[in-house]
Protein backbone atom coordinates (compact mmCIF):
# COMPACT_ATOMS: atom_id res chain seq x y z
CA UNK A 1 0.00 0.00 0.00
CA UNK A 2 1.45 3.33 -0.98
CA UNK A 3 0.42 6.86 -0.28
CA UNK A 4 1.65 9.93 1.48
CA UNK A 5 3.72 8.81 4.45
CA UNK A 6 2.35 10.03 7.76
CA UNK A 7 4.28 12.72 9.53
CA UNK A 8 6.56 11.16 12.13
CA UNK A 9 6.30 12.46 15.65
CA UNK A 10 9.46 14.27 16.78
CA UNK A 11 12.15 11.91 18.00
CA UNK A 12 14.39 12.64 20.98
CA UNK A 13 17.53 12.45 18.85
CA UNK A 14 16.21 13.91 15.63
CA UNK A 15 19.70 15.24 14.92
CA UNK A 16 20.63 11.77 13.68
CA UNK A 17 19.34 11.42 10.13
CA UNK A 18 18.48 7.75 10.58
CA UNK A 19 16.24 8.38 13.57
CA UNK A 20 14.07 10.99 11.91
CA UNK A 21 11.79 8.75 9.94
CA UNK A 22 11.63 5.65 12.16
CA UNK A 23 8.10 6.65 13.12
CA UNK A 24 7.07 6.89 9.48
CA UNK A 25 8.67 3.50 8.74
CA UNK A 26 6.82 1.88 11.63
CA UNK A 27 3.55 3.38 10.41
CA UNK A 28 4.20 1.96 6.92
CA UNK A 29 5.11 -1.39 8.50
CA UNK A 30 1.66 -1.46 10.13
CA UNK A 31 0.22 -1.29 6.64
CA UNK A 32 2.31 -4.33 5.70
CA UNK A 33 4.85 -2.35 3.66
CA UNK A 34 7.80 -4.62 3.05
CA UNK A 35 10.15 -1.80 2.03
CA UNK A 36 9.57 -0.22 5.42
CA UNK A 37 10.43 -3.53 7.08
CA UNK A 38 13.65 -3.79 5.06
CA UNK A 39 14.60 -0.22 5.87
CA UNK A 40 14.26 -0.94 9.60
CA UNK A 41 16.17 -4.21 9.22
CA UNK A 42 19.00 -2.46 7.38
CA UNK A 43 19.18 0.16 10.06
CA UNK A 44 18.97 -1.96 13.20
CA UNK A 45 19.77 -5.63 12.56
CA UNK A 46 23.52 -5.32 13.18
CA UNK A 47 23.00 -3.42 16.43
CA UNK A 48 20.29 -5.86 17.54
CA UNK A 49 22.68 -8.76 17.05
CA UNK A 50 25.41 -7.03 19.06
CA UNK A 51 23.03 -6.34 21.92
CA UNK A 52 21.59 -9.89 21.85
CA UNK A 53 25.11 -11.30 22.10
CA UNK A 54 25.45 -9.76 25.55
CA UNK A 55 23.06 -12.51 26.65
CA UNK A 56 23.40 -15.40 24.20
CA UNK A 57 25.88 -16.95 21.75
CA UNK A 58 26.43 -15.46 18.30
CA UNK A 59 24.48 -18.33 16.71
CA UNK A 60 21.54 -17.94 19.11
CA UNK A 61 21.60 -14.17 18.58
CA UNK A 62 20.53 -14.69 14.95
CA UNK A 63 17.41 -16.55 16.15
CA UNK A 64 16.82 -13.98 18.86
CA UNK A 65 16.96 -11.13 16.34
CA UNK A 66 14.53 -12.92 14.05
CA UNK A 67 12.13 -13.50 16.95
CA UNK A 68 12.50 -9.85 17.86
CA UNK A 69 11.56 -8.77 14.33
CA UNK A 70 8.48 -10.97 14.51
CA UNK A 71 7.65 -9.20 17.77
CA UNK A 72 8.15 -5.85 16.05
CA UNK A 73 5.86 -6.80 13.15
CA UNK A 74 3.20 -8.13 15.51
CA UNK A 75 3.59 -5.28 17.98
CA UNK A 76 3.76 -2.38 15.53
CA UNK A 77 0.01 -1.95 15.90
CA UNK A 78 0.32 -1.39 19.63
CA UNK A 79 3.34 0.92 19.61
CA UNK A 80 2.19 4.12 21.31
CA UNK A 81 5.19 6.34 20.89
CA UNK A 82 5.98 6.72 24.59
CA UNK A 83 9.59 5.94 23.79
CA UNK A 84 11.44 6.35 20.51
CA UNK A 85 10.96 3.54 17.99
CA UNK A 86 14.63 2.73 18.40
CA UNK A 87 14.39 2.26 22.19
CA UNK A 88 11.28 0.13 21.71
CA UNK A 89 13.12 -2.12 19.21
CA UNK A 90 16.00 -2.64 21.61
CA UNK A 91 13.61 -3.38 24.47
CA UNK A 92 12.08 -6.15 22.37
CA UNK A 93 15.44 -7.66 21.45
CA UNK A 94 16.65 -7.61 25.07
CA UNK A 95 13.41 -9.28 26.14
CA UNK A 96 13.83 -12.00 23.50
CA UNK A 97 17.49 -12.51 24.38
CA UNK A 98 16.78 -12.84 28.10
CA UNK A 99 13.96 -15.27 27.40
CA UNK A 100 16.23 -17.33 25.18
CA UNK A 101 18.96 -17.36 27.78
CA UNK A 102 16.52 -18.61 30.42
CA UNK A 103 15.18 -21.26 28.02
CA UNK A 104 18.74 -22.48 27.42
CA UNK A 105 19.03 -23.00 31.15
CA UNK A 106 21.43 -20.16 31.83
CA UNK A 107 20.61 -17.96 34.75
CA UNK A 108 19.20 -14.51 34.10
CA UNK A 109 19.91 -12.42 37.17
CA UNK A 110 18.17 -9.07 37.43
CA UNK A 111 21.25 -7.68 35.82
CA UNK A 112 22.83 -10.31 33.61
CA UNK A 113 25.56 -7.96 32.53
CA UNK A 114 26.69 -6.84 35.94
CA UNK A 115 27.12 -10.41 37.06
CA UNK A 116 29.50 -10.90 34.14
CA UNK A 117 31.52 -7.82 34.93
CA UNK A 118 34.49 -9.96 35.93
CA UNK A 119 35.02 -11.19 32.38
CA UNK A 120 35.78 -7.71 31.15
CA UNK A 121 39.39 -6.73 30.90
CA UNK A 122 40.13 -3.99 33.37
CA UNK A 123 43.35 -2.76 31.77
CA UNK A 124 44.21 0.92 31.59
CA UNK A 125 42.76 3.10 28.81
CA UNK A 126 46.26 3.71 27.42
CA UNK A 127 49.35 1.47 27.46
CA UNK A 128 51.33 2.50 30.60
CA UNK A 129 54.54 2.53 28.53
CA UNK A 130 53.20 5.64 26.79
CA UNK A 131 53.74 7.61 30.02
CA UNK A 132 56.88 8.66 31.89
CA UNK A 133 57.60 6.49 34.92
CA UNK A 134 57.86 7.49 38.56
CA UNK A 135 61.63 7.97 38.33
CA UNK A 136 61.24 10.70 35.74
CA UNK A 137 60.82 14.38 36.38
CA UNK A 138 57.19 14.34 35.20
CA UNK A 139 55.80 10.94 36.19
CA UNK A 140 52.52 10.05 34.51
CA UNK A 141 52.96 12.57 31.71
CA UNK A 142 53.11 11.57 28.05
CA UNK A 143 56.37 9.99 26.91
CA UNK A 144 54.85 9.07 23.56
CA UNK A 145 52.09 11.66 23.01
CA UNK A 146 49.10 11.02 20.73
CA UNK A 147 49.06 12.61 17.27
CA UNK A 148 45.90 14.26 15.92
CA UNK A 149 43.73 12.04 13.68
CA UNK A 150 43.46 13.38 10.16
CA UNK A 151 39.74 14.08 9.69
CA UNK A 152 39.57 12.76 6.12
CA UNK A 153 41.08 9.44 7.24
CA UNK A 154 38.88 9.25 10.32
CA UNK A 155 35.77 9.34 8.11
CA UNK A 156 37.12 6.81 5.60
CA UNK A 157 35.49 3.42 5.02
CA UNK A 158 38.71 1.79 6.22
CA UNK A 159 38.51 3.56 9.59
CA UNK A 160 34.85 2.48 9.87
CA UNK A 161 35.93 -1.12 9.26
CA UNK A 162 38.55 -0.90 12.02
CA UNK A 163 35.98 0.48 14.44
CA UNK A 164 33.51 -2.27 13.57
CA UNK A 165 36.18 -4.96 14.00
CA UNK A 166 37.28 -3.59 17.36
CA UNK A 167 33.68 -3.47 18.59
CA UNK A 168 33.37 -7.13 17.53
CA UNK A 169 36.41 -8.01 19.65
CA UNK A 170 35.08 -6.35 22.82
CA UNK A 171 33.70 -8.39 25.71
CA UNK A 172 29.91 -8.82 25.23
CA UNK A 173 28.76 -6.28 27.80
CA UNK A 174 31.13 -3.58 26.56
CA UNK A 175 29.97 -4.29 23.02
CA UNK A 176 26.31 -3.93 24.01
CA UNK A 177 26.93 -0.66 25.84
CA UNK A 178 28.98 1.02 23.10
CA UNK A 179 26.44 -0.12 20.51
CA UNK A 180 23.54 1.48 22.33
CA UNK A 181 25.41 4.61 23.37
CA UNK A 182 27.82 5.52 20.59
CA UNK A 183 26.58 3.62 17.53
CA UNK A 184 22.87 4.20 18.17
CA UNK A 185 23.09 7.36 20.23
CA UNK A 186 20.84 6.37 23.14
CA UNK A 187 21.02 8.29 26.41
CA UNK A 188 22.89 6.76 29.36
CA UNK A 189 19.62 6.35 31.23
CA UNK A 190 18.05 4.41 28.36
CA UNK A 191 21.05 2.10 28.05
CA UNK A 192 20.97 1.45 31.82
CA UNK A 193 17.24 0.66 31.72
CA UNK A 194 17.58 -1.65 28.74
CA UNK A 195 20.55 -3.61 30.02
CA UNK A 196 19.75 -3.48 33.74
CA UNK A 197 22.98 -1.67 34.59
CA UNK A 198 23.72 0.91 37.23
CA UNK A 199 24.88 4.23 35.83
CA UNK A 200 28.34 3.74 37.32
CA UNK A 201 28.73 0.29 35.80
CA UNK A 202 27.46 1.51 32.44
CA UNK A 203 30.08 4.27 32.45
CA UNK A 204 32.89 1.85 33.30
CA UNK A 205 31.90 -0.42 30.41
CA UNK A 206 31.54 2.53 28.04
CA UNK A 207 34.92 3.89 29.11
CA UNK A 208 36.72 0.62 28.44
CA UNK A 209 34.98 0.18 25.10
CA UNK A 210 35.65 3.73 23.89
CA UNK A 211 39.27 3.56 25.04
CA UNK A 212 39.80 0.40 23.00
CA UNK A 213 38.13 1.82 19.90
CA UNK A 214 40.30 4.94 20.15
CA UNK A 215 43.42 2.79 20.51
CA UNK A 216 42.42 0.72 17.46
CA UNK A 217 41.96 3.89 15.40
CA UNK A 218 45.31 5.19 16.61
CA UNK A 219 47.04 1.97 15.53
CA UNK A 220 45.37 2.13 12.14
CA UNK A 221 45.78 5.86 11.48
CA UNK A 222 49.36 5.77 12.69
CA UNK A 223 50.56 2.72 10.79
CA UNK A 224 50.23 3.97 7.22
CA UNK A 225 52.20 7.15 7.64
CA UNK A 226 50.82 10.60 8.21
CA UNK A 227 50.48 13.39 5.68
CA UNK B 1 38.05 16.70 53.09
CA UNK B 2 38.64 16.81 49.35
CA UNK B 3 41.92 17.75 47.77
CA UNK B 4 42.25 21.33 46.60
CA UNK B 5 41.69 21.94 42.90
CA UNK B 6 45.28 22.97 42.48
CA UNK B 7 46.53 19.40 42.97
CA UNK B 8 47.88 18.31 39.63
CA UNK B 9 46.32 15.61 37.58
CA UNK B 10 48.78 13.55 35.53
CA UNK B 11 48.14 12.65 31.89
CA UNK B 12 47.87 8.97 32.87
CA UNK B 13 45.12 9.90 35.34
CA UNK B 14 43.34 12.18 32.90
CA UNK B 15 42.88 9.47 30.26
CA UNK B 16 40.93 7.42 32.81
CA UNK B 17 38.55 10.30 33.50
CA UNK B 18 37.61 11.28 29.94
CA UNK B 19 34.38 9.28 29.85
CA UNK B 20 33.18 10.64 33.20
CA UNK B 21 34.09 14.11 31.90
CA UNK B 22 32.23 13.71 28.61
CA UNK B 23 29.24 12.24 30.48
CA UNK B 24 29.15 15.25 32.77
CA UNK B 25 29.69 13.04 35.81
CA UNK B 26 32.93 14.47 37.26
CA UNK B 27 32.53 16.21 40.63
CA UNK B 28 33.21 19.92 40.36
CA UNK B 29 36.73 19.86 41.83
CA UNK B 30 37.77 16.98 39.56
CA UNK B 31 36.30 18.77 36.57
CA UNK B 32 38.24 21.89 37.45
CA UNK B 33 41.47 19.89 37.65
CA UNK B 34 40.64 18.12 34.41
CA UNK B 35 39.99 21.37 32.54
CA UNK B 36 42.99 23.10 34.07
CA UNK B 37 45.21 20.24 32.95
CA UNK B 38 43.80 20.53 29.41
CA UNK B 39 44.65 24.24 29.31
CA UNK B 40 48.32 23.43 29.69
CA UNK B 41 48.63 20.05 27.98
CA UNK B 42 48.36 19.86 24.18
CA UNK B 43 48.80 16.05 24.04
CA UNK B 44 45.82 15.56 26.39
CA UNK B 45 43.75 17.93 24.25
CA UNK B 46 44.69 15.74 21.30
CA UNK B 47 43.75 12.64 23.28
CA UNK B 48 40.32 14.07 24.10
CA UNK B 49 39.80 15.00 20.42
CA UNK B 50 40.78 11.44 19.42
CA UNK B 51 38.27 9.98 21.85
CA UNK B 52 35.54 12.24 20.49
CA UNK B 53 36.61 11.17 17.00
CA UNK B 54 36.22 7.52 18.02
CA UNK B 55 32.70 8.19 19.37
CA UNK B 56 31.77 9.94 16.11
CA UNK B 57 33.23 7.11 14.03
CA UNK B 58 31.16 4.57 15.99
CA UNK B 59 28.07 6.73 15.33
CA UNK B 60 28.62 6.42 11.59
CA UNK B 61 28.35 2.61 11.79
CA UNK B 62 24.59 2.93 12.23
CA UNK B 63 24.37 3.89 8.56
CA UNK B 64 25.87 0.65 7.24
CA UNK B 65 23.74 -1.74 5.20
CA UNK B 66 23.37 -5.44 5.93
CA UNK B 67 24.80 -8.30 3.88
CA UNK B 68 22.31 -9.36 1.20
CA UNK B 69 21.81 -12.91 2.49
CA UNK B 70 20.86 -11.79 6.00
CA UNK B 71 18.48 -9.28 4.47
CA UNK B 72 16.90 -11.88 2.19
CA UNK B 73 16.38 -14.33 5.07
CA UNK B 74 14.52 -11.74 7.11
CA UNK B 75 12.47 -10.66 4.11
CA UNK B 76 11.40 -14.26 3.54
CA UNK B 77 10.43 -14.51 7.21
CA UNK B 78 8.47 -11.26 6.94
CA UNK B 79 6.49 -12.56 3.96
CA UNK B 80 5.72 -15.79 5.83
CA UNK B 81 4.53 -13.85 8.90
CA UNK B 82 2.29 -11.72 6.75
CA UNK B 83 0.70 -14.77 5.16
CA UNK B 84 0.43 -16.67 8.40
CA UNK B 85 -2.30 -16.40 11.05
CA UNK B 86 -2.13 -13.23 13.06
CA UNK B 87 -0.10 -11.42 10.43
CA UNK B 88 -1.01 -8.05 9.04
CA UNK B 89 -3.69 -8.11 6.29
Amino acid sequence: MTGTPPIASPEPDASRPAARDDGALLEALRQGDERAFLALVDRYQAAMLRVARAYVSAAAAEDVAQEAWLGVVRGAERFEGRSSVKTWLFRIVVYCARTRRARDGRSVPLSALEAEGGEDDAGPAVDPDRFLDVASRYPGHWASPPQPFAEERLISAEAARRVREEIERLPPSQRAVITLRDVEGLEAREACDLLGLTEANQRVLLHRARSRVRAALERHLGEEGRP
Amino acid sequence: MSAPATVDLSCAELVELVTDYLEGRLPLDDRTRFETHLCFCAPCRTYLAQLRGAVAAAGRLSEEALPADARDALLAAFRAWRRGPGGAP
